[in-house]
């Protein structure tokens, strides 16, 4: 009888999680970290996806073909884990049917979704995953076909970031801590020993850690007895804090640098007066606006009550380039989007212009910030 | 030298806070022979009482850990009171997966209301002291000074006063002692305010020592808490302490002299060798098997 | 009401109609791979259910992993947390296999490299069962729960497997006939073991370790044969998951996967075949059906367990079987 009463659930939860259905529209699926791990970055891509939906739809949808089709967007929380990731893609593409997928946002949870939406050919692109292995398929070595993204590489941002240090803090000891076990750190951090060698620098310690640790003591105690000029940490906004408030207590007086990770503004409101005067590698910045941004800027200002991230910029993006594609396929056919995807040549987005070159990936510039008085300062710029 | 006297400050920082959360397993364990896996939780929630309690509050820092501890002590009882108590009767697992099942809401609970990460207030102004090369600061002191302070309190309070013997009888034989005049249901309930509170306490230090608390922090700490409990001799009030320093003391230490990512591996193999060796913890009884 | 339970009890008795109903099952699923107005059928079907076929091939999986949890914790009584550690050595070894080492393999081999995975994880099964003789309880808890730490922090310290970062480019070789192939094989591997001498054995062990060692029951091979065939279907579920979700990383398989796993056995009912299936089915949908809820699908989930374990401590079915899952002689003897 028990068994009975759970059936009595089921129609209740398919009226909560009932769609409608009636009128064509252009479905676009958004898998997001909205919990778990890093619920600031999942957020910033749901406001920016909405923002872009209804302003598209409040001039009556999209141009496919002869008639106007408003978007529909569905939404899938993927927790911030690959394996989450993995099966919102599934739900994404097969059940709700969607034209194409935007996100996820980590490299942990982008590449696993990848592997799927390139198995069952459905157009994705990343917002704000930069791990290289998101567009590229590992056993082959191409690019995949399917998979795009927003954002620049790492093996690019690596470059921008290693010459920043050397050039422009000219420091040429570094020593980085990253957690093992997330695929963007690891990347970034082994990227950057690479370029940093090879352009003459030297790192003195590479110490990891593991998702949920907290004290970083053994091995900051561990960095400060190497003595670095530079501790570079590509670590996502919730260990940041923890890790530059730890070493400063430990009296390591290092300039601290990070990567596009940092990129939200919870790293502030976290990061106490630890953090200020570091730098990091982003998207975009407030100090370089062209008209299109600016907009977005204050529609969204407007909207939400506070600034947008990057990673919002990424996902304004992401939508925005993958319209510009189903408008010029003028088909609801994932194989034809994905075709003018891949012919984009310069779309002008929030976060520059974009042009996608044989590959998923963009090629983009970068600009490195400084966190300074509870802002984000631009410091410098970095083109490809 | 310098480089492993840190290291060993580092390691007592963090024995510490996991001796304290372990003394909540074992305390209960004692008493109850019964593995409360939400005490991870309520770790968590102490944190969180103290940033609601702290934000709300300008009071001095002995009112805020005493209110915490009370809350979150509370909280415990409160747990024990209307998941555990009905199922005293019942086969030992079902308590346990109620536990896990416990913990699991709060953390969700706690994570579906604040899913920011928060940064915890600093109750008063951290001085760091440099003494030769070693640098310790007041709040390594006091989170070190404090959980020494509630250990050894524990202790006198289990071993010196009326109601501890209580305790350590019912431990020892749950159904006779009752029979003899001893309120089981108050004992239980104490000891679960005691255990949870403790418990809060190392929350609050751990939030104070590391200021950024989500949700999801007491998951991974519990865990390795209860696994120190083990190892320590889970029932045991001082083999608990034992096992909290020695885990911090490995961690550290694995970090301090081989690369990072070997420490997990190495911390829990040797903590697998000292349990194959002696099964029931370092200071643990092996129980009376009846035939 | 009444004439439902009837027919399902009429039904239950009907030795004939249980592997009818499992070929055709067999041969639906093998089908639906086969024809694609076929496939596309049934997912316009499981969307109407809010559903994919990804979450039927995890049911599959799912209960593998139950039944077999359910050998160690339920049947034989012990509180094993470890279970997520095997299912991972699992998903490694037979993705080593398909990726690494037959990487030309027809899929229709794919039997092998899971069996692999299976034999991988029995392995540590046996040795996590030497040294589960000298503890019990509690401390055998604990010994999982290192067993599980330990193997997750191996594997990412392991270059060739992809250290942290886990492998990729693994093919998607678990249809829902293979899904469903292994739920049914461990379903009657368990079957057959339970209701054998072995056990009565580790029932024996469950109610009393010392007096069953002095009857007579050799608890120590009964332990092995537990821990053994328990880790073997966790591997065979952890190779069928990895080669689900293309993809394998340490992470996947940490704490968070063995509690789901606890849950699901405690949900169903422990001692109870049935009742896995019931317990992985229900958590695997429902799981599925309240996902919009977000974090507040983790709060109803383990309440609903803890309300269960409150009004119900026994889970759903707990000890009781339907006479589907026993074998003929023994659903004779509950009848009369």
């Amino acid at each position: 009888m028990k068994i009975l009463r759970f059936a009595g659930i089921v129609p209740l939860i398919g009226l909560l999680a009932g769609c409608g259905s009636g009128a064509p529209s252009a479905k676009i699926g958004l898998n997001v970290e909205l919990t778990g791990e890093m619920p600031a970055v999942g957020a910033s891509a749901k406001n920016a996806a909405e923002l872009f939906i209804s302003q598209q739809n409040a001039a009556g949808g999209i141009p496919i073909g002869d008639q106007k089709v408003p978007l529909e967007l569905v939404i899938g929380d993927n927790a911030a884990k690959a394996d989450q990731a993995a099966a919102v893609a599934n739900k994404l593409i097969v059940q709700d049917d969607v034209l194409a997928m935007v996100g996820p946002n980590a490299s942990a949870c982008a590449i696993p979704a990848s592997e799927i939406a390139e198995a069952l050919k459905c157009p994705m692109i990343s917002p704000w995953s930069t791990n290289p292995k998101t567009t590229i398929d590992v056993t082959t070595g191409k690019p995949k076909d399917y998979v795009f993204r927003a954002c620049f590489t790492d093996t690019f941002q690596a470059r921008v970031l290693a010459k920043f240090v050397l050039n422009n803090l000219k420091k040429t000891s570094a020593a980085a801590l990253y957690d093992v076990a997330s695929e963007a750190p690891n990347g970034q951090a082994n990227l950057f020993r690479e370029t940093f060698e090879a352009n003459g620098g030297k790192i003195v310690a590479f110490e990891t850690y593991t998702t949920g640790d907290r004290d970083f003591s053994a091995q900051l105690t561990k960095i400060k007895a190497a003595n670095p000029a530079v501790i570079f940490l590509p670590c996502y906004y919730n260990d940041v804090p923890l890790i530059v408030q730890q070493a400063r207590r430990l009296g390591i007086t290092a300039d601290f640098v990070g990567s596009d990770t940092w990129s939200t503004p919870e790293i502030i409101k976290l990061g106490g007066d630890e953090i200020n005067g570091s730098y990091f590698c982003n998207h975009y910045s407030a100090k370089i606006l062209t008209d299109t941004a600016r907009k977005f800027m204050s529609d969204y200002k407007s909207r939400y009550g506070q600034d947008p991230d990057d990673i919002a910029a990424l996902t304004y993006d992401a939508f925005g380039i993958l319209t510009e594609a189903i408008k010029t396929a003028g088909k609801m056919d994932r194989q034809a989007v994905r075709g003018a995807l891949s012919k984009i040549s310069a779309y002008d987005g929030v976060t520059g212009s974009f042009k996608y070159e044989g590959s998923g990936d963009p090629v983009k510039s970068a600009v490195i910030l400084q966190i300074k008085d509870g802002q984000f300062v631009w410091v410098a710029n970095a083109t490809p | 030298m310098e480089y492993f006297a840190q290291q060993a400050i580092n390691a007592i920082q963090l024995g510490a806070i996991y001796a304290l959360i372990a003394l909540g397993y074992s305390l209960v364990y004692g008493v109850l022979t019964m593995i409360n896996f939400a005490h991870g939780d309520l770790f968590m929630v102490g944190a969180f009482f103290c940033l609601i309690i702290a934000s709300l509050f300008p009071l001095p820092f002995v009112v805020i850990l005493v209110l915490v501890m009370l809350s979150t002590g509370f909280l415990g009882a409160l747990i024990e009171r209307v998941a555990y108590r009905p199922l005293r009767s019942a086969p030992r697992v079902s308590a346990i997966i109620t536990a896990l099942g416990c913990g699991l809401v709060i953390e969700n609970l706690v994570s579906s209301l604040s899913p920011y990460a928060k940064p915890m207030p600093a109750l008063f102004s951290v001085t760091g002291y440099n003494l030769g090369g070693l640098s310790i600061s007041s709040l390594q002191i006091l989170i070190i000074g404090v959980s020494i302070l509630l250990m050894v309190g524990l202790d006198f309070f289990i071993r010196r006063t009326s109601f501890g013997m209580a305790m350590r009888a019912i431990s020892f034989d749950s159904r006779t002692v009752p029979l003899l005049g001893i309120p089981l249901n108050k004992v239980i309930s104490v000891t679960f305010l005691i255990g949870a509170g403790l418990g809060g306490a190392a929350g609050m230090l751990y939030g104070l020592a590391y200021p950024v608390i989500a949700a999801s922090m007491g998951v991974l700490v519990g865990w390795k808490a209860f696994i120190a409990a083990v190892v320590g001799g889970i029932g045991s009030i001082r083999g608990a302490v034992v096992g909290g320093f020695i885990l911090g003391l490995v961690e550290v230490m694995t970090v301090a002299v081989l690369p990072s990512t070997y420490r997990d591996l190495i911390a829990y193999s040797l903590l697998l060798v000292i349990l194959i060796f002696k099964p029931y913890g370092l200071l643990g009884k092996a129980p009376n098997q009846k035939v | 009401m009444g004439k439902v339970m009837d027919f399902l009890k009429k039904l239950g008795e009907n030795r004939v109609i249980l592997p009818v109903l499992l070929v055709v099952g067999f041969i639906l699923t093998l089908a639906i791979s086969q024809f694609a107005p076929l496939e596309q059928g049934l997912q316009s079907v499981l969307r109407e259910l809010h559903l994919n076929t990804y979450v039927i091939a995890l049911v599959g999986i799912n209960v593998i992993l139950c039944a077999s949890l359910n050998l160690v914790n339920g049947y034989m009584g012990e509180f094993s947390v470890g279970h997520a550690g095997f299912m991972s050595l699992g998903a490694y070894a037979s993705s080593i296999v398909t990726v690494k080492l037959l990487p030309d393999m027809p899929d229709a081999l794919f039997f092998f490299p899971v069996i692999v995975g299976g034999v991988v994880a029995a392995l540590a099964g046996f040795l996590l069962a030497l040294l589960s003789f000298k503890t019990r309880g509690d401390y055998l808890a604990i010994i999982t729960l290192a067993f599980l730490m330990i193997v997750k922090s191996a594997l990412e310290n392991i270059p060739y497997v992809g250290g942290p970062r886990g492998m990729l480019g693994i093919p998607k070789l678990t249809t829902l006939a293979w899904a469903f192939f292994w739920a049914v094989v461990t379903i009657w591997v368990l079957r057959n073991l339970l209701y054998s001498k072995f056990g009565r054995a580790i029932a024996a062990i469950r109610e009393d370790e010392i007096a069953a060692n002095s009857m007579g029951v050799r608890v120590r091979e009964a332990k092995i044969l537990a821990f053994s065939v328990s880790a073997f279907f966790a591997g065979v579920a952890g190779a069928l998951f990895a080669h689900l979700l293309v993809f394998a990383t340490p992470a996947t398989f940490g704490i968070f996967t063995s509690t789901e796993i606890l849950v699901m056995v405690y949900l169903g009912g422990i001692g109870s075949l049935a009742g896995s299936i019931i317990g992985a089915v229900v958590y695997t949908l429902l799981s599925n059906w309240l996902l919009p809820l977000g974090t507040w699908r983790m709060v109803i989930m383990p309440l609903i367990l803890v309300l269960l374990m409150l009004f119900r401590p026994k889970g759903i079915m707990g000890f009781r079987e339907l006479p589907w899952f026993l074998p003929k002689r023994e659903a004779r003897r509950k009848d009369s």
